[in-house]
């Protein structure tokens, strides 16, 4: 049985503008390849321990040394839009 | 008469070093075969003539005032465009980063800059490397260098088909669940993933950065550990890097397989295996054992889930590493909105292709509340078991075969329309990304229509130079010629 997703949800917390066409397709996409992925779930692994790295590595520290950071006008380069040293964007609150 | 452009770098080197040729010569070979192919190939998305060029006549000077040089100089090479190369346009095949120009060098592309590389160009691929065809570029497919009317593979499908067509002399590629590996077996070339960390992923545009892994295509077994031995080593700029020392991974090549003990992995001529393909990994398998391998059959018992496993730990993790595409700082942004969200909403809507929006739709979903456990959660619990299947098949043996790919190079357009057919690609090169063990696939030969096929070899974590040696043996038994048909018709 394919997997049923609540598309609208799903795109909301993706970010992610899609037509109402994309909507269709991904649902049944999405669907199928869930249908596969769940049988993840046919494993008993009540007793195993999740890998979210195949060879990990803990407490990976570099020297704490100052170093030159990327000039202003070297991070501004590929800025869609600027005013001054900053990247500008459309509004980011609601006003009253 | 072979043109220096379908030579190994290994050939080229002493021929380089006593002077009977120069940079300037193997670059312009390479432009050559660029002009007369690159038409019907398209595997680049930037060539890059003048820096090629120049860098090559600056080789040749170095050279003339007696400078040491190493085995990379003068040689030239194609990145695959999801490496960050200062100054020069780095897309990863998508719209959303169509005009960006990264401020910095990922490190693989730096060390082999370093040692001398001549950069040839950034080669197209499956848009940030999702893909089994290269069919998922923003800028249009790859064509196969054996076959024009066939894709070359994916993701790194660019970088293949610039090796096989004589474009480039080697490629540096990227393998996340076998996007190195599966286009150098679709376009007879060598395809190494080595271990995970081995070499840095800075500056490697992230898709799923517990399972990406930089790796290279090369012509020959040989080349393949002298740029991986360029490029490899700790990078205090990726915390996940390993304290492996730089080295020569050539030095034991030559000592063969005898006594090696290589297990064929169970299912490796199972359902969805074309004939052709067991066939031939069949007899490269018969090949190890003339050459005094010992052959058993090895059981990955979970490698049926891994593929599973894999479709939704990547998609998680691309959700989370796409994330940053927000129209704020770099790349595209839609035009025409009030508010950020929207914005952003509508720049992602707009600059992502259908399969990146699948994966992150997919990844969004499994990392969901709710859901995180059944999909995500479970998921990494199978890895685990992958890495303990691994464990068991290497207390027994050295190396493992399979063919690299079930089937050789479909048609162009045979699969776009399921995604899911499409990902049954990866079921033999997904298990090894989970592990993070090193692979290596090489062509052992063709099918009726003159498609090559690929075998895979797999060892344990950091066993390179088993991984090599074995592959040069079997490699030299087998006595394929990487010589495509486009590469043969340019010489002609």
């Amino acid at each position: 049985m394919p997997v049923e997703i609540d598309i609208e949800h799903v795109a909301r917390l993706a970010r992610v503008a899609l037509a109402e066409g994309e909507k269709t397709q991904l649902t049944a996409q999405l669907g199928q390849i869930l249908e596969h992925a769940a049988r993840v779930g046919e494993v008993a692994v009540a007793d195993v321990e999740p890998t979210a790295s195949a060879i990990p590595r803990v407490n990976v520290l570099r020297p704490d040394e100052p170093e030159p950071s990327l000039p202003v006008e070297e991070a501004l380069f590929n800025a869609p839009e600027r005013e001054g040293d900053r990247f500008k964007v459309p509004r980011i609150a609601e006003i009253e | 008469m072979t043109e220096l452009c379908d030579r190994t770098a290994s050939d080229l080197a002493p021929l380089l070093a006593g002077g009977e040729i120069s940079a300037v010569q193997i670059a312009e070979s390479c432009l050559a075969r660029v002009d007369a192919v690159e038409e019907r190939v398209r595997a680049f998305l930037t060539v890059t003539p003048d820096v090629a060029r120049e860098r090559a006549a600056a080789l040749d000077e170095y050279r003339a005032i007696g400078a040491e040089q190493t085995p990379l100089a003068g040689i030239p090479l194609a990145v695959k465009d999801v490496f960050a190369t200062q100054g020069i346009r780095t897309t990863a095949a998508s719209k959303i980063l169509d005009n960006y120009v990264p401020p910095f060098d990922a490190t693989a592309w730096s060390r082999a800059s370093g040692d001398g590389a001549v950069l040839m160009g950034k080669t197209n691929c499956d848009e940030f490397a999702m893909g089994s065809s290269n069919e998922n570029s923003a800028f249009g497919p790859v064509h196969n260098p054996w076959n024009l009317d066939t894709v070359p593979g994916g993701s790194s499908g660019g970088s293949a088909a610039a090796v096989a067509a004589g474009e480039a002399i080697w490629a540096l590629g990227s393998d996340t669940g076998g996007s190195v590996r599966q286009p150098a077996a679709l376009c007879g070339v060598v395809g190494l993933k080595p271990t995970y960390g081995l070499i840095s992923r800075y500056g490697l545009i992230a898709f799923a950065s517990s399972l990406d892994t930089v790796g290279m295509f090369t012509r020959s077994v040989r080349d393949a550990g002298v740029l991986l031995g360029s490029l490899a080593g700790r990078d205090p700029r990726d915390a996940t890097s390993l304290d492996a020392p730089r080295r020569d991974y050539t030095t034991s090549i030559e000592e063969g397989v005898a006594g090696l003990r290589v297990g064929v992995v169970a299912d490796a001529f199972g359902e969805g295996v074309q004939p052709a393909v067991a066939g031939r990994v069949r007899a490269a398998v018969d090949t190890l054992e003339r050459l005094g391998a010992s052959i058993g059959e090895v059981s990955l018992p979970h490698a049926a889930y891994a593929l599973s496993a894999y479709y939704l730990i990547a998609p998680s993790e691309a959700s989370s590493n796409l994330a940053r595409y927000d129209g704020v700082r770099y790349g595209f942004r839609a035009p025409g909105s009030t508010d950020s969200v929207e914005m952003m909403t509508a720049t992602r809507g707009q600059g992502f292709g259908p399969e990146v929006k699948r994966r992150v739709m997919l990844g969004t979903y499994a990392l969901s509340a709710g859901y995180y456990e059944a999909y995500y959660g479970q998921a990494q619990k199978v890895r685990t078991l992958v890495i303990r299947d691994y464990d068991e098949a290497f207390a027994n043996y050295d190396l493992l075969v399979s063919p690299t790919s079930p089937t050789t190079a479909f048609r162009l357009g045979e699969k776009v329309d399921d995604p899911f057919a499409m990902y049954l690609n990866d079921v033999f090169t997904i298990p090894a990304n989970l592990a993070g063990v090193p692979a290596l696939s090489l062509p052992c030969g063709l099918d009726d229509e003159g498609l090559p096929v690929g075998v895979q070899l797999t060892a344990k974590v950091l066993d390179e130079p088993t991984l090599l040696r074995a592959g040069h043996a079997l490699e030299n038994a087998l006595g394929f010629d990487p010589t495509s048909p486009v590469a043969r018709e340019a010489v002609s």
